[in-house]
């Protein structure tokens, strides 16, 4: 299955499951089905809960943030994430803060969805990655899309929060297969805590014998997973990759129980020659920035070197086909700084 | 020639309770900006005096099914929608029994159906969206935003009008238009009008140029119902004043400025009209606030743990 074919089945799932449950958002109705095709099917199935709506990305986030205030469930797709930054207000000043600002948890089941990230030469407003404006905002978790997680468990999980989510989905994951990991690697997942979706990882035999570590989230997983490969065959570098679903709060580290998060994480950190994490927003005040924090603040004095970052460019990101290779993330950069990291 | 007319008129006092009602919210304001005088406040407040009528005239026409969201200037649509003077002055003062436990303060309070937020523009949306809630869950029940001519500077009220008008949304929009932002006259900050706005979304508009409760009253009835009845947005526009400063100790207007907007205060010409029953009035509400005023004082600082 398709990662697009799961996010449209989780989707189709949240409207069948509960008859207050809404997708709202620009394009979306058949049969067109959104520009991603994401939402095909649905407003055929679900006539007057999947709403085609104007070019007013602030207008319809708010729009849900109200159905969410009066017990609905609300899912907002926003054409391209580029485009969320037109929503930021509804999101950060009124959908996060109305958990807590009334001095009593206030539910909001809301997810805003935001097709993301480069690779497919849009140009600089319509391929960025946005997570990190969205890190460290109280009562707003940030999620990203991967094909190691299935979306029906994951989109079950943010609307059982009871917090607004934003969900990241890296748009060439759309066409990749779910759970497809390169030959010899595995895969599987590790639970983070009650709830949630659990950290998923990849590793070749034993998951906390590997040279190196590297954390990412679902949008990297092809392209680290190839430079994985590539690793082993050319210099018998193992790696294990951790890909958590919900980027913020972290559920890395925030459970210290032996069997999830934290507790399965640290004896791999201890035991490897380099920690990597890797993500493709561009360089500068990065989720990618936090997690290296935690870590370092976590085991200081057990680390053999202080963790990797690797970023797109502090960059815009060009159209042509070239200078936005140059630019992202990709297989070689990851591949490169894995050597880098373990070179002594 | 009508803002004249309208300024000499002494019109009948209205009913007790309107009365009452009036004349705590005008007490509630002068004793916040007395304690905040003394500096036994902390933070900010924006009052609502001389526009005290508004939020009174709409009282029998909005029910408790009806979602009321109010903004910075809000305690006046708080008290004519629950009558709980001491439950908002301990949420400004971080008292206990704070309607939200002192963390919302002066411009976020969350109560049942009525919710105020401190960012302009930013509660019409979320009205839209309550208003499509209420459309689908509770037919006959209407989202009311009240806003003011400064809103309209954001491209949200212009977002959330068009959906509601597209797809016949009960929305009211309540615009206590009066005549400055902040320290911004209207005039320096809007082009074109209010009424040509909603209409150009194809949403009604009415004009309410009096401080008459009960003339207020009879003209917007049958248009709140027809934006039950009919789901069709409506923006009434209030031409009022606004008696002191945008939130205390900032008020940079010109005398002649205040002194016009004093010329309209209710409170002078209901004093005028019917000085006896208005004395006792205002007196009692008066000392209530008082005593008010002094029983949350003495009251424990509210608590609340910080959640993520």
């Amino acid at each position: 299955m398709r990662v697009a074919e799961n996010l449209n089945a989780a989707l189709h799932g949240v409207l069948e499951a509960d008859p207050t449950a809404y997708v709202i958002g620009e394009d979306i109705l058949d049969p067109y089905g959104g520009a991603f095709k994401i939402t095909k099917g649905l407003s055929s199935r679900f006539p007057g809960r999947v709403l085609g709506t104007p070019i007013s990305e602030a207008g319809i986030t708010g729009l849900a943030a109200g159905l969410a205030l009066c017990g609905d469930a609300a899912i907002v797709e926003i054409m391209f994430g580029d485009f969320v930054a037109l929503a930021f207000d509804q999101i950060v000043n009124f959908a996060a803060k109305s958990c807590t600002m009334y001095g009593s948890r206030v539910p909001m089941r809301m997810v805003v969805r935001c097709p993301t990230g480069g690779g497919r030469g849009y140009g600089p407003t319509h391929s960025q990655s946005l997570q990190k404006h969205f890190i460290g905002v109280p009562g707003l978790s940030v999620y990203e899309m991967s094909p190691l997680h299935d979306n029906r468990a994951v989109m079950s999980a943010m609307l059982a929060s009871g917090e607004p989510s934003v969900f990241f989905e890296d748009k060439v994951l759309y066409t990749r297969r779910m759970y497809d990991v390169p030959d010899p690697f595995h895969s599987d997942l590790i639970p983070a805590g009650d709830t949630g979706p659990g950290v998923a990882r990849v590793f070749l035999d034993d998951p906390e014998e590997a040279d190196c570590v590297i954390i990412a989230p679902g949008g990297m997983v092809d392209r680290v997973t190839r430079a994985m490969r590539a690793l082993l065959l050319d210099h018998e570098i193992t790696c294990c990759l951790y890909v958590p679903s919900r980027l913020y709060p972290f559920d890395l580290f925030d459970s210290g129980a032996q069997d999830v998060g934290a507790g399965r994480l640290v004896p791999a950190l201890r035991r490897a020659r380099a920690v990597l994490v890797v993500e493709e927003g561009t360089a500068g005040g990065t989720w990618g920035s936090e997690v290296a924090h935690r870590i370092h603040r976590l085991m200081w004095r057990d680390l053999r070197r202080p963790v990797a970052q690797v970023n797109s460019l502090g960059s815009v990101i060009p159209a042509a086909a070239h200078l936005e290779s140059a630019v992202l993330v990709g297989e070689s950069t990851i591949y490169d700084a894995v050597l880098e990291a373990l070179r002594d | 020639m009508t803002e004249q007319s309208a300024v000499l008129a002494r019109p009948p006092l209205p009913d007790d309770g309107d009365l009452d009602l009036l004349l705590l919210i005008r007490h509630f304001e002068l004793a916040l900006l007395d304690l905040f005088g003394q500096g036994l406040l902390a933070g900010t407040t924006h009052t609502c005096l001389g526009q005290e009528y508004v939020p009174v005239s709409l009282r029998p026409l909005l029910g408790a099914d009806d979602f009321v969201f109010s903004n910075h200037r809000g305690h006046g649509h708080y008290l004519a929608r629950f009558e709980d003077p001491a439950g908002l002055l301990a949420e400004i003062m971080g008292r206990e029994g704070a309607v939200c436990r002192g963390v919302g303060g002066s411009q976020h309070v969350y109560r049942d159906r009525y919710m105020s937020t401190g960012v302009q523009g930013e509660s019409l949306p979320v009205a839209t969206g309550v208003a499509l809630h209420l459309k689908h869950t509770s037919p006959g029940a209407l989202a009311c935003a009240f806003i003011g001519d400064g809103t309209w500077g954001e491209g949200a009220v212009y977002e959330a009008l068009n959906i509601a008008s597209l797809w016949r949304l009960p929305l009211l929009v309540v615009v206590e238009n009066n005549g400055i932002a902040q320290s911004t006259p209207t005039a320096c900050q809007m082009a074109g009008t209010v009424a040509a706005r909603a209409e150009a979304f194809g949403a009604r508009h009415h004009r309410v140029g009096t401080t008459d409760i009960g003339v207020i009253r009879d003209e917007l009835a049958p248009l709140v119902s027809e934006v039950r009845l009919e789901n069709r947005p409506l923006v009434v526009e209030f031409a009022t004043h606004r008696l002191g400063p945008h939130s205390k100790g900032d008020d940079t207007r010109p005398h002649d400025a205040v002194r016009e907007a004093e010329a309209h205060d209710w409170y002078r010409r209901y004093a005028q009209s019917d000085a006896d029953r208005f004395a006792r009035a205002d007196e009692i509400q008066r000392d209530r606030m008082a005593a008010i005023v002094r029983e949350v004082s003495a009251r424990p600082l509210s608590r609340w743990e910080p959640c993520g």
